[in-house]
């Protein structure tokens, strides 16, 4: 048998090559044990993933043990597909690593065999796959929390469109309901779109409507701010409604000054006090008079 | 050497900001404007600075002193027209320009120059007169 490192390798590949159905058989039997998840991912799908990653391994470990290199390519393309899928059916991270990890004993117990004679050559090999399987599974892992970052990335730019509509509630007057915390990226986007609107309706009041924000700290309070003082120096007054009896008392603790905006408890007060400002009255008719005509 | 133009519309005085604002044209402008001001007995400034795209903390002190020394010669001025990211700008720069009045456009800074000179009036002569 091969004593070199690099027939080592090669070696590696023969070794997978012999004992294919025996390794994958163990393989799985392995994985049946303590990761394997029957709920989410059907037999035959992980039988013909696993007989995949054999090949795969097979003919890319010829080349040496580095895993950046170009004949691991299609594994590493393998291991990321299999990373994406099992994040979006639920996989934890430590199921999808032992993916790879698994493979371990039932390859080592081929090793073993195949070096019965030659205890050195056999502990060479063993480290070398070791390395090899060690970073893999590392890879794996890596691929995993990508796929679960840009689940999350998507998650919050599609929440940033839909949580800033701007709308018109009156001639001049706008209103921008807030739902959920408010932080620097949102804030960006709240204000160059309330601004934006301002222009285009020329409205000279603006309402911004707290109630949906579950909590104001002093940050919360200084984008309000920054929101309302860019909102005047443009020219329009903005009112700030919705505010709860516990965010009053917040802000009062915190040491919030709020004094130089006006603050309505509710978005109907505050659209009073923006129609009294824009010299619109309401007159309610009367009820009988109208039964009348 | 450029300047920019300042037109008297009655009792007041409109100034359009049509270029780039530079360091040296601001400061020929609150020149310019101060004197104008005490020349004409103005009682309101208008400044459009719709055309304005970039702003940096210079200009935006600057609006502020004119605002300031305005008042001092007994006018107010509003500044209108002020684009989203300029305002945004300014906001980061941290200057909320505390003293200067603003409004939307042209048509509501004279609405408000008229209305605070009609203030003005009725404070000093009573409300009969008008």
């Amino acid at each position: 048998m091969a004593t070199t490192t690099v027939n080592q390798n090669a070696s590696l590949a023969s070794i997978i090559e012999r004992r294919r159905e025996s390794i994958l058989a163990e393989w799985l039997r392995e994985m049946s044990g303590a990761t394997r998840r029957s709920d989410l991912m059907k037999e035959s799908e992980l039988q013909g993933q696993c007989g995949q990653f054999l090949d795969l391994l097979a003919r890319a470990s010829g080349t040496g043990t580095n895993v950046q290199a170009a004949a691991y390519e299609p594994l590493r393309e393998m291991l990321l597909d299999i990373s994406r899928v099992r994040v979006q059916k639920g996989f934890t991270p430590r199921e999808t690593a032992m993916f790879v990890f698994s493979i371990k004993r039932p390859l080592f117990t081929a090793i073993r065999e195949a070096h019965g004679k030659d205890p050195v050559a056999m502990a060479e090999q063993m480290w070398s796959t070791t390395e090899l399987l060690d970073s893999l599974g590392l890879y794996t892992t890596e691929a995993y929390l990508k796929s679960r970052e840009e689940v999350i990335r998507r998650q919050q730019e599609d929440m940033l469109e839909l949580s800033t509509p701007v709308v018109k509630l009156w001639e001049g007057i706008l209103a921008l309901p807030l739902i959920g915390t408010l932080d620097s990226a949102r804030t960006q986007v709240v204000m160059e779109s309330l601004l934006e609107a301002i222009v285009q309706t020329n409205s000279r009041v603006a309402i911004i409507d707290i109630t949906g924000v579950p909590t104001v700290d002093t940050v919360v309070a200084q984008h309000l701010l920054k929101t309302v003082t860019a909102a005047r120096l443009m020219g329009a007054d903005c009112i700030i409604s919705g505010v709860r009896p516990q965010i009053a008392q917040t802000i009062v603790h915190l040491g919030i000054n709020l004094l130089d905006v006006t603050t309505k408890a509710t978005l109907s007060d505050a659209f009073g006090l923006a129609m009294h400002r824009s010299g619109f009255s309401f007159i309610r008719s009367d009820k009988k008079e109208k039964r009348d005509n | 050497m450029e300047r920019i133009p300042i037109l008297r519309m009655g009792e007041y005085l409109l100034v359009t900001i049509q270029v780039d604002m530079h360091d040296r044209l601001a400061m020929t402008l609150q020149d310019d404007l101060t004197n104008r001001i005490s020349e004409t007995g103005a009682k309101g400034v208008l400044i459009d600075i719709s055309s304005l795209e970039i702003v940096d903390s210079f200009i935006g002190r600057m609006l502020g002193n004119i605002a300031s020394m305005s008042r001092v010669l007994d006018a107010d001025t509003v500044v209108v027209g002020m684009r989203p990211a300029v305002a945004i700008t300014l906001v980061e720069l941290g200057m909320s320009l505390t003293g200067v009045r603003t409004a939307l456009n042209v048509d509501a800074g004279m609405d408000l120059l008229r209305n605070s000179l009609d203030a003005r009036k009725d404070t000093l002569y009573g409300s009969s007169i008008r």
